[in-house]
């Protein structure tokens, strides 16, 4: 295979790897902040408590975590089909990636807002702030580098099983590798896409770490 | 401006029960500096979180400037918290925002538009003299200028009451003494109504108007802190004039002797030799300055026991002193327990 002939693969490989990193990743970061607010909410001593809430959600997010990517994968076709009309290609990934990843960062949300110092959500309700204003003025901007470095090692992630989406239809660089770099042994090619998915995740953790460093005072 | 009664908390953690506040009457009055002293456990956070009821109690009524806060629905209870200001021992402030951002912090709370929350950040920075600190975040400065935020911060509602939880026990008694100047000055300059704990006597001596003590959840005595020093038996007096367990002969009268404004300035001590041709002994005291006047406590032993000693104790009452008289060693009272006579309080 020669290099003009690859280029224009692995630019769609690495466009459509982007596609679904992206857009799983928000929608992971919406999701895994509203479980993760949800599950410190709802605990025992916090702002909203309700126990048998909490545990369910914990329940819930423990077995999303421990379904394997594939296997939550291909479970889940039906729902996936349902919800995009297709179980093949980028967009049809996104489903399986967020609902894989928002139990994996609902976790880390979690743990970061419970490192928030509970002498300043007391001083806020000492103040008068409701409970909104005390998740959103308190809780998620003090956690912010905690919010931040945990979605870095979500998004790290989330590429990773991209690749992993690829091997059964979902398109990008996992895709790509599958079908040049192991059924055809294009060697080339593989080294290609392994330069490109380091590069990749490289950028990410560095992108991460600077905006976590940008964000703390401490 | 504070009234608080019969206030009960009981704290339930895994079937045991801690009664943290114990039937606590309690009234601060407008204007006025209030300190509640008490030893590690004694339930003064616990109270003075029942004020804003960032502790909901048990049993008991709270009312702060005439409202009964137990009584307002979860909407006028956050009103109400936004005019009682609370300062925190450690300091409670935002890491992820500036000086002035804290400071900010209650205003936005408050629904303050952002044109004038500037103006009032920038006048309650210049009132803690953070002028030049307003956009260093709380990592980069001291412990003083954190709680000064603290304060500027508490103060944005206008609230006539101020809530402080051991807010100078974090801090060197240098820092200590700027803030509680600090809160002396805001207290005069704005009429502040001032709650606070510690467990410092300093504390009380420099800015108290009135005191309470606590132990075990409940209050042990309160009342205007020069009433209590000239109260005898006043553990805060004990606390303020700290004099060693007499040692008790028998043979001799160990009395403590407290005197304040002019009669520290008369030597009773060499008048009740001269009357009684006695010699007296002086065991040890101490003189301190409160609320500009001067109190004193000084320990002397009269020769003989107390009972052949009743006139020169009548001798020194008429003075005006307050005079208590330890216990006779060997008494039933015991070792390590001072007995004290019965004394009408001071008028
Ligand atoms: N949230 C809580 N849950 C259970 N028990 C509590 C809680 N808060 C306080 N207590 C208990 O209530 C009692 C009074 O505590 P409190 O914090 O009011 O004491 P304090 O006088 O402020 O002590 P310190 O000087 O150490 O701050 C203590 O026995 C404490 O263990
Ligand atoms: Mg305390």
């Amino acid at each position: 295979m020669t290099w003009d002939e690859m280029v224009p693969l692995l630019r769609q490989g690495t466009l459509e790897t982007l596609q679904m990193t992206v857009w799983s990743t928000l929608f992971t970061a919406l999701g895994g902040i509203l479980l993760g607010v949800l599950l410190v909410l709802t605990d025992r001593g916090g702002l909203l408590p309700a126990p048998p809430v909490n545990q369910v959600l914990g329940v819930i997010v423990n077995i999303g975590r421990s379904l394997p990517f594939v296997i939550l994968m291909m479970a889940i076709i039906p729902f996936t089909r349902a919800l995009v009309g297709t179980s093949i290609g980028t967009q049809a990934a996104i489903v399986p990636l967020t609902l894989s990843a928002i139990p994996f960062y609902a976790r880390l949300v979690e743990t970061a807002l419970r490192e928030v110092d509970p002498g300043v959500v007391a001083a806020a309700q000492a103040m008068g702030a409701s409970r909104v204003q005390i998740v959103g003025k308190v809780l998620l901007r003090e956690a912010r580098p905690g919010l931040v470095a945990g979605l870095t090692v979500t998004v790290v992630a989330l590429i990773s099983y991209s690749a992993m989406a690829g091997a059964i239809g979902g398109g990008g660089l996992g895709d790509l590798a599958i079908r040049y770099g192991y059924q055809r042994f294009e060697t080339g090619m593989m080294l290609a896409i392994l330069v490109l998915l380091i590069a990749l995740v490289q950028l990410v953790q560095s992108l991460g770490d600077l905006a976590v460093r940008r964000l703390t005072h401490k | 401006m504070i009234q608080i009664e019969k206030l009960r908390k009981v704290y339930r953690a895994r079937g045991r029960e801690v009664t943290a506040v114990d039937g606590v009457d309690l009234t601060v009055r407008e204007g006025e500096v209030f300190g509640v002293l008490g030893r590690s456990g004694a339930g003064k956070s616990t109270l003075l979180r029942c004020v804003n009821l960032l502790e909901r109690p048990d049993e008991g009524r709270v009312r702060v400037d005439g409202r009964d806060l137990l009584e307002l629905s979860g909407g006028e209870l956050r009103r109400a918290r936004q005019r009682i200001g609370m300062i925190h021992q450690h300091f409670g402030l935002l890491s992820s925002r500036t000086v002035a951002g804290n400071v900010a912090f209650p205003l936005e709370v408050m629904g303050v538009p952002r044109a004038e929350r500037a103006a009032r950040v920038a006048e309650l920075l210049e009132l803690v003299g953070l002028t030049e600190h307003a956009d260093a975040y709380p990592a980069q400065i001291s412990g003083g200028q954190k709680q000064r935020v603290g304060i500027a911060r508490a103060l944005a509602g206008r609230p006539k009451v101020l809530l402080s939880d051991e807010a100078t026990s974090a801090l060197d008694p240098e820092t200590t003494a700027s803030i509680l100047e600090l809160l002396r000055d805001l207290n005069r300059r704005l009429g502040l109504t001032i709650l606070l704990i510690t467990h410092e006597m300093d504390v009380v001596k420099r800015i108290c108007d009135s005191a309470a003590v606590m132990r075990q959840g409940r209050v042990v005595e309160s009342g205007p802190v020069r009433e209590l020093l000239l109260r005898p038996g006043s553990e805060l007096a004990r606390g303020l004039f700290p004099l060693p367990e007499p040692v008790l002969r028998g043979d001799t009268t160990v009395v403590d002797v407290t005197f304040e404004g002019e009669s520290a300035d008369r030597p009773f001590v060499s008048t009740l030799a001269r009357t009684y041709s006695i010699d007296v002994n002086i065991l040890g005291g101490a003189v301190e300055d409160i609320g500009g006047t001067r109190i004193g406590r000084l320990r002397i032993e009269l020769p003989g026991p107390p009972d052949v000693n009743a006139a020169q104790l009548a001798h020194l009452r008429e003075a005006g002193l307050t005079v208590e008289v330890h216990g006779v060693a060997g008494d039933a009272a015991g070792a390590g327990d001072t007995a004290t006579e019965e004394e009408a309080p001071v008028s």
